[in-house]
This record gives structure tokens, sequence and C-alpha cells, in this order.
């Protein structure tokens, strides 16, 4: 008997006997990543990506699926393949240099109490 | 000998992250079953919500309002893009959306069983997005909290989205129930048919699902399929008594003792069949995929032309 189980949204599906894909692409559209600024003032912020043929199309798409309600005023759109990006690991060396500099924070510095607006 | 230790501790990385209840990222090592059950569980799901768009969509052209057929068209549309948001987190593990599309049109990865089940009427419109969509939100609120970043992301837009979802369904029965005896009759008929299929949505009873122990110890799922299921009862039961509509089921009563509503057991005969493809509408739903998927072709092919011409003359 097949393993099934509620995963996801909408419930039961398989759980055994599932592949889970080859990794191969199959020339389909490059994906983009989407970034998307909510309101004037704010960061554009990543949401997700999207395939498209070409940026003008991604940033089509992109608006009608991240921006069915009114979450962006402005969009970017990058080639996902154009990303360069530190690695993943939380204990990774390459940020080890903000480790150790404690006095870059306003609370390294003691300043007696009654010394007023610091 | 290094490689295992390196092994070991990479695992020991990847369990610190989870007992913190701190989120796995993309590019983080993690096991390769962990991997293979979130490319399982996030495809299955985009492809429920693909797939999901079916049913309703059948109505979208009969809608008896324009106002309906806005609200429909929109709620369809919600559901595409909750696919998108999924694929897009698929992705983010390695695997390509086209190569998910194509598990699914050969029948290699599945779809949610509730969708194998056809929507014969407007009432239906209404259930499907109180029961069905209640339903999945009650699956899906959890979801926000998964292990993995890009799904529990996903899935935090998706049940922004989820509540306009199951309130349109409501409001459309109680517009229902409060006209003709024959509109509160299709609502209770409607109500009789997806009462079951929706409490099956929840998976088989805990006894007979070994893998939610992994998946809970991952932190992938948050809860039993029977916890969820009586969450999902003791929710749905004062909303029909709102509806004046009654469950299509006997057993229901409330429970002092326990604090919560005590329901029949559901018939997973049933469910087996409708998940090894004996359900009403299994190969329709997938022809009908297939169809709108080789249909797109030519566009596809145009639109990549169309890029590299234009690429080639900057
Ligand atoms: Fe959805
Ligand atoms: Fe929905």
């Amino acid at each position: 008997m097949t393993e099934y189980t509620a995963e996801g949204g909408h419930g039961a599906v398989p759980t055994e006997g599932v592949p889970t894909g080859s990794g191969t692409t199959k020339g389909s559209w490059p994906l983009y990543e989407v970034f998307v600024r909510g309101k004037r003032g704010l960061n554009h912020v990543h949401v997700g990506s999207i395939h498209a043929a070409d940026a003008e199309m991604a940033l089509h798409n992109a608006r009608d699926l991240y921006t069915r309600r009114n979450e962006g005023v402005s969009i970017w759109v990058v080639l996902a393949s154009d990303i360069t990006a530190s690695s993943p690991a939380e204990k990774d060396p390459f940020f080890a240099p903000a480790g150790d500099k404690v006095y870059r924070h306003p609370t390294f510095y003691a300043i007696p109490e009654e010394v007023p607006h610091l | 000998m290094t490689a295992t230790l390196d092994e070991q501790e990479l695992q020991g990385r990847f369990e610190d992250v989870i007992a913190a209840d701190q989120r796995i990222e993309p590019r983080d090592w993690m096991p390769e079953a962990y991997r293979r059950t979130l490319v399982r569980q996030i495809a299955q799901h985009a492809h429920s919500e693909i797939i999901g768009m079916q049913p309703e969509g059948n109505w979208i052209l009969r809608a008896p309002s324009l106002r309906r057929k806005a609200i429909l068209l929109a709620k369809v549309q919600d559901e595409a893009g909750h696919g998108m948001y999924l694929y897009a987190a698929a992705e983010t593990l390695g695997v390509d959306r086209a190569e998910l599309t194509d598990k699914l049109v050969t029948g290699k990865q599945k779809y949610s069983s509730i969708f194998n089940y056809p929507a014969l009427s407007y009432a239906d419109v209404g259930v499907i997005g109180w029961l069905v969509d209640g339903a999945a939100i009650c699956n899906q609120v959890p979801l926000c909290r998964c292990s993995y970043g890009p799904y529990a992301r996903a899935m935090i837009r998706i049940c922004k989205e989820e509540s306009f979802h199951q309130r349109q369904g409501y409001e459309l029965l109680l517009a229902m129930v409060n006209g003709t005896d024959a509109q509160r009759e299709m609502v209770q008929e409607s109500t009789n048919r997806f009462w079951w299929p929706s409490l099956m949505m929840f998976g088989p009873p805990d006894a007979d699902s070994p893998n939610t122990s992994q998946s809970m110890a991952w932190g992938i799922k948050r809860h039993t399929n029977d916890e969820l299921r009586q969450r999902f009862v003791d929710m749905t039961v004062p909303q029909a008594e709102a509806l004046g509509i009654t469950l299509p089921d006997p057993g229901l009563a409330w429970n002092e003792e326990r604090g919560h509503y005590d329901f029949s057991e559901p018939d997973w005969t049933e469910l087996q069949a409708v998940i090894s493809g004996s359900g009403p509408c299994n190969a329709q739903r997938i022809a009908h995929r297939k169809r709108a998927h080789d249909e797109g072709e030519w566009v596809r092919e145009a639109a990549a032309a169309y890029a590299r011409k234009q690429e080639s003359r900057r």
C-alpha cells in the first residue's frame, strides 16, 4: 500500500514512490529573482522568483504574481544566475571581521548617567 | 575519515538550527532525506494549487452575476499564484519547474485528493471556499513556521490570501440560505457531498501515518493529521449552525469532557481509492492540465525565440 498523508495545503497526497526530480533543466525560460518596494520610503525586498523569456516579461509576470493586492510600487527583476552571494553558513569566517569590534556599538561606551542627551 | 567527521559536523549544525526554531535556507547543508521530503511536499502542494483551479474554474463563465464572476476569477487567479509561489520555493531546492510539471502530467507526482471531486452547482463554489479552503487554512497556517525558509515565506503570502477565499465562499452561502427553499437545498446538498472529502484532506489517522513523526522532528509538519482534523471540525460546526444547515454525520456531538466535538470516522477506503486514481475526476483533471500545457508550447517557444532575437540585436 502506498503511504500517503496530509502534506502541504490541501491534504492527502502519497509520500512513497514519488520521484523528486533530477535537477536537470529542460531549456525552460530563465529564472529571475524578484524584489518589490512595498511603498515609498522602503527598500526593495526579495519576494521570490519567476520564469520569463526576457526581463520585460519577467517584470510583467512579477507584477501579476507578487503585487495583486497593491503590495508594491516598484519592482526589480534580476537574472538569478547573475547574483553573487556569500557562503550561507552562519559561522562563516566571511563575517568574522565584524564579530570582535564591539567598539562600533554605542553601548560600548560608559557615560555617567547625569550627562544629558548622549 | 575527515569526510565523515565533516558530515557529522554539518548534521550537527543542521540540527542546532532546527532545535533553535530557526530557518534552513536554500544554500545551507541539509540531509538528503530532508531535501527530498521538501521537494515532494512542496511540488505536490504546488500541483494541488494548480489542479485546484479546475473545479471552480468550470463555473467562471456561468457565474450568476458580474460581482460573483469577478470574485471567482480573482480567487482562481490566486490559486494559480499559490502554485507559482510554491514552484519557486521548490526550485530553491535544486529542481526545475518544467520537470515538476512533467512529473505532474505523467502522473509520477500527485496532487490532493480533494480536487478529484467535481463542482456540480454554484453552491459548490461557496462550499469549496468555506470547507475546502477552510481545511486548507488549518493545514497551511502551521506551515508558515516550517523549518525551510522559502516554503515558510511562501505560506505566509498564501495564508493572507486564503482568508479572502474562505470568506467569499461563506458569504456566498449566506446569500443562498437567505434566498429560496431551492437555494437552501442546494447549499445542504453541496455540504453533504463535500463534508467527508474535506475531513479526508487531513490525511489518514495518525496511527496509519508513519512518515508524520519524521516530518515533525524536522519542523516541516507542526501538528498531526488528527489534531488538525479535530481543529477543523471544532471551527466548522458553529459556522454550519450559523448557516442553518446540518453536517451529514449523525455521530457529531459536543463532548463536554474533551472540550471538542466528537465525529465519525471518514471512509478511508474512499480516500485510498481517490488517491490511487479512481476518484470521479482524476483522469479528467490530468488530461485538462496536459492539454493546457501542450497548447502553450508554441507560446513558450515563440517568446523564447523573440527574446533571443532581441538579445542578438543589442
Ligand atoms: Fe491556494
Ligand atoms: Fe484557496
